[in-house]
C-alpha cells in the first residue's frame, strides 16, 4: 500500500527535556519522521518544549511549536491547527502519555484526529501491567509471576503470593520511576508507596524476582501488511535486576543457539501482533533462565526508544524513519533500504562486528544516592563502540565513556586495581551488587585469581562474556612483560595483537617501564605499521555495496573502506561523547549544525561521535561517519587517514577542547579560535591579565594548593567565597561556603588539590544578578547573540538557573555595558566562532565571572529565540567566511520574552537534596515564549513539569535575609487567594506586615507539622529558600518530601517572584500558543 | 561428550584464494589442508546446523558474523550426522561454549570431524572478494614450509566443485523410515498437522534433518529414499506424495533425479525445497544457472506472490532458476525482494510446488513453516 492520501497533516509529539531515561533518542527519532514525512508532502505540525532539538529547528517542521507537552496545550494546538493525525510513538513515554490523556479526554475524537502508529487500544494493552500479562497467556507466552495492586492494602496482599524478593514496577512510567527491588519488608513497603505514587494511574505490578536470568532486547517492525521483521537483538551483559538503560548491552546477541534465538523472534512477532502495534518500531525484553532457557517477556515498548536508537546506530537500518512512513500507509517492501540503495526495508539486518553500549552516570552529582543499580534507570548518557570483536568494542567502549578509563584495565589511581591488596572476599560483595563499576571489579578479580565460575556464581555475568574479558587480563600480563623492556620491546606481532584485542596506545603506555605517554606509543607503533582499517556498517555484512560512508576503526583486518571525495575537501566535527550532566543535546545541536553548514559550503563534512543516541550520528547528518571514542588517539587516526582541511573543536563541549592542544601539537588543522585563546580563557592568571587589560571587574579570587593558603586567601578577599577545582565541567565539587568552618569543611571532604592541580577560592557575590552572553566573532567584528538574564541570583550554577531572553530587569545601561564589554573582550581573544560569557550584576557594578571561547549550553536557545542560527554561523566562519558573509545581526530588542528553565533528576535519585548550588545538576531544559514574562515563566514552568497550583495553600519559609522582601510577594499570592502558611519566623514577618498567614509547626515543634502538611498533599507549592551557611535538615526533609510528590518547591526569591509573575498571568487567562514561526515573522 | 575436552591450541594457519590472495591467521579444528568453493553466510547465529547441512558439501563456509562458537555444540541441532563443509573461516572462533545444552567446543568437533578452521582473518575483506568477483576456490592449510605462491598453485589446480556430482556423496545409501518430529523443546510447534499420517516419499539428494524432522511433526508418514531411486520403484511404495529434498551442486547434473520427477509429478502432490526446486525447474523444462555468489544467510526477503507478503527466509543456494525458461504452465510463486529471483513455483495443473529457500529453517526464520502445511492440503486435496 502506498501513502495514504486521506492525510495531510499530522502533530508530532516530542518528548520535552531531557531526563534520566529520555534523551536525545527522541530528537534523533522525531528528526527522522519529520523529514521523511515533510519529504512525502505531508504538513508537520510539531510540539516539543525542548529548545535544544534539531527537531525544533524552524526549518524541521512546518509549524514548530516550543510549547509545555501537556495535555491541556496540545489540546489548544489541536483545536488551532485541526490536524488529521497525531503520531505518538516517536517521542517516547511523554509523547505516548499525552496522546493517551488526550485520546481519554476526547479531544482526538472531538476533533477527528486520529491517532497513527499504535492505536489507544494497543497502548493500553501494552503499558496495561494486567492487560499486558492477559495478552502473553492469550499467545501462549510466560510472564514472570506477578499481582497488580493498586493500594498498599493490596500490595501487601500480593506480597503474600509472590513472596521476596520481588520486583515492584509502577504502570506508566517512564524508564522504571519508582520501581525497584524488595528483599525485605521494610523495602517493600517503601518501594510499593513511592510506585503507587509515581505511577500515573496508581498501579504497581508485584513481580517475581528473576534477578540473575539472562535478558535480551528484541527491536521489532510491522507494516499495514502485517509483514513483521527484527531489526536487532541485544543481550544485556548485566544479568536481569539492572534496568537495561543502565546495563552494559551488547549486539547481536551473543550466548543464544539458533533454535532459541527463533524462538525469541516468533515471540517478539506474536507480541507486536497480539498487542496490536500497526505499524513501527516496538522492542520486546525478554528473560531466559540460563539452567534450561526457559523464556520469559518481560515487557514491550509500543514506540521507537533509546534501545531502537541504539539498534538502528548498531545496524545502519533507520527504526524511526522507518517507522514514519509505515505509520502513513507504506509497507515495508515498499522502502528502500538507504545504505543499499536497491534492496528493499523488509530483510533483518545482519551485522558482522560487535556493538557495546555502556551507560555513563553521574553518582559524583548526587553523593547521598544510593548508587546500587536495580530496575530503575539512574545513568544519564551512554557512550555506544563498534569493533571487529566483543573485545575490541568494550575496550573501545571504556575509553570513550570518557571517565579516566583507556580501557579494560590500567585504569591509574584506582584503588581496586591493585593485584596484591586484592582478596576474594572483599572483591565479591562488588560482584554480587552491581553498581557503576562493577566492570572494574570483574577485572580486579581476575587479577586476585577468581575463576570465570567463581565470578559468574557472584555477578550471573554470562561466562561467555567474562571469559572474553578474562583474555584481556591475561594478555595485560603479556604487555607488562613486554614492557619491561621498553616500548621496543614492542616488535609488530605484539603490538598488532594488542591492537587487536582493543588495548589503547595509553594502556600500552602504562605497561612500559620508561615514563612515556600515548604520543611516544603512536609514534612507535605508526612506524612499525600497526594502524586501523575503517569498515563499513552496512546492515548485510557487505553482501550488498553501500553507498553510505558510516564507519568504524578495527585493528583486525586489512582492508579500508574509506572512500574520500577527490573533488572535496574535508572538515572534521568532534562531538561531545556521552551525555552527562553539563554536556548533553545542547552541544550535539551545535555540532549538527555545523556539520549542515561544512555541507552548504561544499566540504565533505565528517563526524566523530561516541554517542548514539544523537541526531549528530545518524548516517545522514554527515557526509562521513567515524563511530569512535572521542580521545587523542582514536580522533588523531582519523585525521590521519582522512587528511581533513580543518579539525573543528568548538562545539562539542568539553570534550573535544580537552582534545585541542594535543591535536594541534600533533599537527591536526584546528579552525576557529586559537587553542592559545582557549587557554587565555581557561587559564586563571593569563585571563585576569587579559580583563585587567580591558578594565573589566572580576570577583576578588585567589589560588591556593594546600590548606594554609587557602584559608589565607579567603581571609584576604573576605567569606563568603566559592571554591573549586581547577579544571572540571558543570561546577564539579565547586561550592559556597559562608564561614571557615565551612571551608574546612570542603576541604576535608575534597583533599585532591595540590601545586598542579590548585584549589581556586573567589569572593562570592552575594545576591548578585548573573547574566549570561552568546557572541559571534570573525576575529574583526563582534555580534551579540543574547544577553540572558538568570531568574536565580548568582551562586546557582547557570545551566541549573532559570533565564530570561531578553533580560527583564536589567536596565539599558546595564544591558549597553555589557554588550561593549563582550565585543571588546571577545576581541582582545581574538575568537572566531562562538564566545560565552558569564557576567555578574552587583549593585551597579558589572563583575566577569568567567568566558568560554566555544559554543555553549544556551546556543540553541539563543539560536531558536532570535531566530538566527548561531552554530552554523560560527562554523562557516572558522572556515574563512565573515560576520557581514553569514548574516549576523544583532537583536537585542525582542517583542517577547522567552524563559529557559532547567529540569533536575531528583525524582531519580531518592531522598537527594533538591538544593541548588554552583555544582550543576540537572540533566534538560525547556524553553517557554510568551509576550509578557510572567507567562513565559509560567510555560517553561509547566514545560519542567512543575504542576503550578491555580489554588490551595502554598507553604513559605525564608531564610532571615530574605523576611523582608519576601512580604510584597506573598501578598500578592494572598490577593490570588492562594492560603499562605508558615513557619513561626516567616509567619511572624507576615503577620507583622498584615498577611494573613497560617502559622504551621516545623518538624522539632510538634505535630502536625509541615512534612505532614506536604506528605499529605495539602500544600500545592513550596517557597523555601535555605539559611545558606548551615545545611538545615528540616528545609532539606521538606525539599526531598516534596519532590517524590510532584509539589513545585522554589528555593530562591527571585525564583518565587518570577514564579508569583507567571501565576498571576496564568490564572487571569489560560496561556497561548504561538509557533516559533510566527514568533521570527515578528522580529522582521 | 565431555565439555572440557581439550582441542589443538590455535596454531598459524593461511588460507589461499585462487585470485591470488592469501592470508595468515590461527587454525583451529583438524590439522588438514582442504579445498572447497568459498562462499560466506550471513547467520548472525546457527553455525552448527550450516556445518552440518549436506548442502555444504564441496564449499568451505565463511561465517561474517565475528564470533562463532560460543555456544558450543549440541546433540538436538544437527542436521545430519557430521560435518560437510570443506572448511570454516571466521573471524574470532571461541573456544569456550556458554549453553546450558552445549556438548562440545566447537574447535573439538571440527576435530572430531576432519575439517579444518581457520580465524583471525579478514572476513568482512574475503566476503567483499566473493560479492565482487564471484566464488572461487579456497584452500586451508597449517603447512608452514610452503610459499604463498605454492599455495595458490595449489588452489588453482585443485579439482572443480562443480564437476563433481556432490549428492551421490551425501545421499543415503539405502531407503529408511524416518520417524521423528520437533523432539527439542527448542523448536517451532507444526501449523497445522495431517489429518491422517499421508505416506511420504521423501528423495534425500543431501535431505536437512529438519525437513525430516518437519514432515513428521506435520502428521506425515515419512520414508527416506536414496537420490538416485527410479520413480518407478517410489511408485512401487504407493506413497500419497513426494518430497525432492535439498542438496548440494548444480542441479543439471542430476539427471537421475530430473527423469525420476518427470514420471512423478504426473502421479503425485510432489513438494520440492532448494535443490529439489531446482530440479521440478528441470522437470517442466526450465534452466537453471549459476549465480554471482548465491544466497546464502537468514535475512532474505521473499514475497509470496499470492497473498503479496513479505517472509524472512533461510536460504543457501548457488544456483537459481531462469524465469524466462520457465513453460506457461509454471506459475513462479514467490520472488526474492532483494534480486527479484525466482524463489517459488506452482504447476498451474499439477499438484506440484516447491522453493527455492528452506521452510524447515535450522538454521533461520521459521516464517516460511506453513509451507509444510500447504504441503498437507495439497496432499488432502489429491487423496
Amino acid at each position: 500500500m502506498p501513502r495514504r492520501q486521506d492525510l495531510n497533516s499530522i502533530l508530532i509529539l516530542g518528548s520535552g527535556p531531557i531526563v534520566i531515561g529520555q534523551a536525545c533518542e527522541f530528537d534523533y527519532s522525531g528528526v527522522q519522521a519529520c523529514k521523511a514525512l515533510r519529504a512525502d508532502g505531508f504538513k508537520i505540525i510539531l510540539i516539543n518544549s525542548n529548545p535544544a532539538t534539531i527537531m525544533t529547528d524552524p526549518e524541521t517542521a512546518d509549524r514548530t511549536y516550543i510549547e509545555p507537552i501537556t495535555p491541556e496545550v496540545v489540546a489548544r494546538i489541536i483545536e488551532t491547527e485541526r490536524p488529521d493525525a497525531i503520531l505518538p510513538t516517536l517521542g517516547g513515554q511523554t509523547a505516548l502519555n499525552c496522546a493517551m490523556q488526550l485520546h481519554d479526554m476526547g479531544v482526538l475524537e472531538k476533533f477527528g484526529v486520529e491517532m497513527i502508529g499504535a492505536r489507544p487500544q494497543a497502548i493500553a494493552k501494552a503499558e496495561g501491567r494486567l492487560e499486558f500479562r492477559q495478552a502473553m497467556e492469550k499467545i501462549g507466552l510466560q510472564c514472570a509471576n506477578s499481582q497488580l495492586a493498586y493500594s498498599m492494602v493490596e500490595a501487601r496482599k500480593a506480597l503474600d503470593i509472590i513472596g521476596l524478593p520481588c520486583v515492584i514496577r509502577p504502570g506508566f512510567t517512564l524508564g522504571g520511576t519508582g520501581g525497584g527491588i524488595a528483599y525485605n519488608l521494610q523495602e517493600f513497603e517503601e518501594i510499593a508507596a513511592r510506585g503507587l505514587q509515581m505511577s500515573l494511574n496508581s498501579e504497581v505490578l508485584i513481580e517475581e524476582s528473576i534477578a540473575g536470568w539472562k535478558e535480551f532486547e528484541l527491536e521489532v517492525m510491522r507494516d499495514t501488511k502485517d509483514n513483521v521483521v527484527i531489526i536487532c537483538s541485544i543481550e544485556n551483559f548485566d544479568p536481569m535486576g539492572v534496568h537495561t538503560g543502565d546495563s552494559i548491552t551488547v549486539a547481536p546477541a551473543q550466548t543464544l543457539t539458533d533454535r532459541e534465538y527463533q524462538l525469541m523472534r516468533d515471540a517478539s512477532i506474536a507480541v507486536i501482533r497480539e498487542i496490536g502495534v500497526d505499524t513501527g518500531g516496538s522492542n520486546v525484553q525478554f528473560a531466559t533462565n540460563p539452567r534450561d532457557g526457559r523464556m520469559i517477556v518481560i515487557e514491550m515498548n509500543p514506540r521507537v526508544s533509546r534501545s531502537s536508537a541504539l539498534a538502528s546506530k548498531a545496524t545502519g537500518f533507520p527504526i524511526a524513519k522507518i517507522a514514519a512512513k509505515l505509520a502513513v500507509g507504506y509497507t515495508l517492501d515498499e522502502l528502500r533500504n538507504d545504505i543499499t540503495k536497491v534492496t528493499p526495508a523488509s530483510f533483518e539486518p545482519t551485522i558482522d562486528y560487535c556493538v557495546v553500549k555502556f551507560p555513563r552516570w553521574a553518582f559524583e552529582k548526587f553523593p547521598t544516592a544510593d548508587s546500587v543499580l536495580t530496575t530503575q534507570m539512574k545513568s544519564v548518557g551512554e557512550v555506544m563502540a563498534i569493533g571487529a570483536t566483543f573485545k575490541e568494542a568494550m575496550q573501545k567502549a571504556l575509553r570513550g565513556l570518557e571517565t579516566g578509563r583507556h580501557g579494560f584495565g590500567n585504569v591509574p589511581g584506582k584503588a581496586h586495581c591493585k593485584p596484591d591488596e586484592l582478596d576474594k572476599e572483599s572483591i565479591r560483595p562488588h560482584l554480587v551488587t552491581p553498581r557503576a563499576d562493577r566492570i572494574d571489579w570483574v577485572r580486579a578479580a581476575f587479577l586476585a585469581g577468581m575463576t570465570v565460575e567463581e565470578i559468574h556464581d557472584s555477578s550471573r555475568i554470562d561466562p561467555w562474556f567474562l571469559d572474553q574479558l578474562k583474555t584481556l587480563v591475561d594478555f595485560e600480563a603479556r604487555l607488562v612483560a613486554t614492557g619491561k623492556a621498553g616500548l621496543k620491546g614492542f616488535d609488530t606481532g605484539t603490538l598488532r595483537r594488542a591492537k587487536e584485542l582493543g588495548f589503547s596506545d595509553r594502556q600500552i603506555a602504562a605497561a612500559c617501564a620508561e615514563k612515556i605517554g600515548e604520543w611516544e606509543v603512536r609514534a612507535w607503533r605508526k612506524r612499525l605499521g600497526v594502524i586501523p582499517v575503517y569498515k563499513r556498517v552496512d546492515t548485510c555484512a557487505a553482501e550488498f555495496q553501500s553507498f553510505t560512508p558510516y564507519l568504524y576503526s578495527t585493528y583486525c583486518g586489512e582492508e579500508d573502506e574509506v572512500d574520500c571525495d577527490r573533488n572535496k575537501e574535508r572538515v572534521i566535527v568532534i562531538g561531545g561523547g556521552p551525555n552527562r550532566i553539563g554536556q548533553g543535546i545542547e552541544f550535539d545541536y551545535c555540532c549538527v549544525h555545523a556539520a549542515m553548514a561544512l555541507r552548504e559550503m561544499g566540504f565533505e563534512s565528517v563526524m566523530i561521535n561516541s554517542n548514539p543516541e544523537t541526531v549528530s550520528t545518524d548516517f545522514d547528518t554527515s557526509d562521513m561517519l567515524f563511530f569512535e571514542p572521542l580521545t587523542h588517539e582514536d580522533v588523531m587516526n582519523v585525521i590521519d587517514r582522512i587528511a581533513p582541511r580543518g579539525v573543528i573543536v568548538q562545539f562539542g563541549g568539553q570534550t573535544p577542547l580537552n582534545l585541542a592542544r594535543g591535536l594541534k601539537d600533533h599537527g591536526a588543522p584546528l579552525v576557529g579560535t586559537s587553542v592559545e585563546s582557549i587557554e587565555a580563557a581557561e587559564d586563571r592568571e593569563l585571563f585576569s591579565k587579559v580583563v585587567d587589560r580591558l578594565g573589566i571587574d572580576q570577583p576578588q579570587n585567589g589560588m591556593a594548593s594546600n590548606a594554609d593558603q587557602a584559608l589565607a586567601v579567603a581571609e584576604r578577599i573576605g567569606y563568603p567565597v566559592l571554591v573549586r577545582p581547577s579544571f572540571v565541567l558543570g561546577g564539579r565539587a565547586m561550592e559556597v561556603v559562608y564561614d571557615r568552618a565551612g571551608l574546612d569543611s570542603y576541604m576535608e571532604r575534597h583533599r585532591s588539590f595540590s601545586e598542579e592541580r590548585p584549589l581556586l577560592v573567589d569572593k562570592f557575590l552575594d545576591s548578585a544578578i548573573e547574566v549570561d552572553v552568546d557572541a559571534i566573532a570573525d576575529g574583526k567584528s563582534v555580534v551579540i547573540g543574547g544577553i540572558m538574564e538568570h531568574i536565580e541570583e548568582a551562586g546557582i550554577h547557570s545551566g541549573d538557573s532559570s533565564c530570561s531572553l531578553p533580560p527583564y530587569s536589567l536596565s539599558e545601561g546595564l544591558i549597553e555595558e555589557i554588550r561593549q564589554k563582550t565585543k571588546q573582550l571577545a576581541l582582545e581573544l581574538k575568537v572566531i566562532g562562538l564566545i560565552n560569557i558569564q557576567w555578574a550584576v552587583k549593585g551597579p557594578r558589572l563583575y566577569i565571572l568567567e568566558a568560554n571561547p566555544r559554543a555553549s549550553r544556551t546556543v540553541p536557545f539563543v539560536s531558536k529565540v532570535i531566530g538566527q542560527p548561531l552554530a552554523k554561523m560560527a562554523a562557516r566562519i572558522m572556515l574563512g567566511q565573515s560576520l557581514a558573509q553569514v548574516g549576523a545581526h544583532e537583536r537585542v530588542d525582542l517583542p517577547f520574552f522567552a524563559v529557559k528553565a532547567p529540569v533536575f533528576p531528583f525524582n531519580k535519585f531518592h531522598g537527594v537534596d533538591t538544593l541548588l548550588g554552583p555544582e550543576m545538576k540537572s540533566t534538560g531544559e525547556v524553553m517557554g515564549a510568551d509576550v509578557s514574562f510572567g507567562a513565559a515563566f509560567a510555560k517553561a514552568m509547566v514545560g519542567a513539569g512543575n504542576t503550578l497550583p491555580k489554588e490551595g495553600k502554598v507553604f513559605v519559609s525564608v531564610r532571615d535575609e530574605d523576611k523582608r522582601l519576601i512580604v510584597p510577594l506573598i501578598d500578592r499570592l494572598h490577593d490570588l487567594g492562594f492560603e499562605i502558611v508558615a513557619t513561626s519566623g516567616t509567619a511572624k514577618a507576615l503577620q507583622n506586615a498584615g498577611v494573613p498567614v497560617q502559622r504551621v509547626f516545623k518538624i522539632h515543634e510538634g505535630r502536625p507539622h509541615v512534612l505532614d502538611l506536604i506528605v499529605n498533599q495539602e500544600v500545592r507549592l513550596i517557597i523555601n529558600t535555605p539559611s545558606g551557611r548551615r545545611e538545615r535538615s528540616d528545609d532539606r526533609l521538606i525539599r526531598s518530601s516534596a519532590v517524590s510528590r510532584k509539589i513545585p518547591c522554589i528555593t530562591t526569591l527571585s525564583a518565587a517572584s518570577a514564579t508569583i509573575q507567571g501565576l498571576e498571568n496564568w490564572l487571569k487567562k489560560p496561556l497561548a500558543v504561538t509557533t516559533l514561526q510566527e514568533y521570527h515573522a515578528r522580529l522582521d | 561428550m565431555n565439555p572440557t575436552q581439550s582441542h589443538t591450541p590455535l596454531a598459524p594457519a593461511r588460507l589461499a584464494l585462487e585470485d591470488g590472495t592469501v592470508l595468515t591467521g590461527r587454525g583451529f579444528g583438524a590439522d588438514i589442508e582442504t579445498v572447497g568453493e568459498l562462499v560466506f553466510n550471513t547467520s548472525m547465529t546457527g553455525y552448527q546446523e550450516i556445518l552440518s547441512d549436506p548442502s555444504y558439501r564441496g564449499q568451505t563456509v565463511l561465517l561474517t558474523q565475528p564470533h562463532i562458537g560460543n555456544y558450543g555444540v549440541n546433540s538436538e541441532d544437527e542436521e545430519s550426522t557430521r560435518i560437510w563443509t570443506s572448511g570454516l573461516i571466521v573471524r574470532e572462533a571461541c573456544d569456550r561454549a556458554s549453553n546450558f545444552r552445549s556438548g562440545m567446543e566447537l574447535s573439538a568437533w571440527l576435530l572430531q570431524h576432519g575439517v579444518p578452521g581457520i580465524d583471525g582473518v579478514d572476513t568482512r575483506m574475503l566476503t567483499r572478494k566473493v560479492r565482487d568477483g564471484g566464488e572461487q576456490r579456497v584452500l586451508i592449510t597449517r603447512d608452514r614450509h610452503a610459499t604463498d605462491e605454492q599455495l595458490v598453485a595449489r588452489v588453482r589446480t585443485a579439482p572443480r566443485v562443480a564437476d563433481v556430482d556432490h549428492v551421490l556423496q551425501v545421499t543415503t545409501k539405502e531407503p529408511y523410515a524416518w520417524s521423528r518430529g520437533y523432539e527439542s523443546p527448542f523448536s517451532a510447534p507444526a501449523r497445522g498437522k495431517a489429518a491422517r499420517p499421508f505416506k511420504i516419499v521423501a528423495y534425500d539428494f543431501g535431505a536437512k534433518t529438519n525437513i525430516l524432522r518437519s514432515l513428521v511433526a506435520h502428521g506425515l508418514d515419512v520414508t527416506v529414499v536414496p537420490a538416485t531411486t527410479p520413480g518407478e520403484a517410489v511408485l512401487e511404495r504407493q506413497p500419497d506424495g513426494v518430497f525432492l529434498s535439498n542438496g548440494p551442486g548444480d542441479p543439471a547434473i542430476c539427471r537421475y533425479a530430473i527423469t525420476a520427477a518427470q514420471l512423478l509429478v504426473r502421479k503425485l502432490p510432489v513438494f520440492g525445497i532448494c535443490l529439489g526446486h531446482q530440479i521440478l525447474g528441470h522437470v517442466f523444462g526450465g534452466k537453471t544457472y549459476k549465480m554471482k555468489f548465491g544466497h546464502h544467510g537468514g535475512n532474505q526477503p521473499v514475497m509470496d506472490l499470492t497473498t503479496g507478503k513479505v517472509e524472512i527466509t533461510a536460504q543457501n543456494h548457488s544456483y537459481a532458476i531462469d524465469p524466462q525458461s520457465l513453460p506457461d504452465a509454471v506459475e513462479v510463486t514467490h520472488k526474492n525482494l532483494n534480486d527479484q529471483t525466482v524463489e517459488g513455483l506452482r504447476h498451474k495443473e499439477l499438484p506440484v510446488f516447491s522453493v527455492q529457500y528452506h521452510p524447515e529453517a535450522a538454521p533461520g526464520p521459521h516464517d516460511a513453516l506453513y509451507l509444510f502445511a500447504r504441503f498437507v492440503e495439497l496432499l488432502q486435496r489429491h487423496r
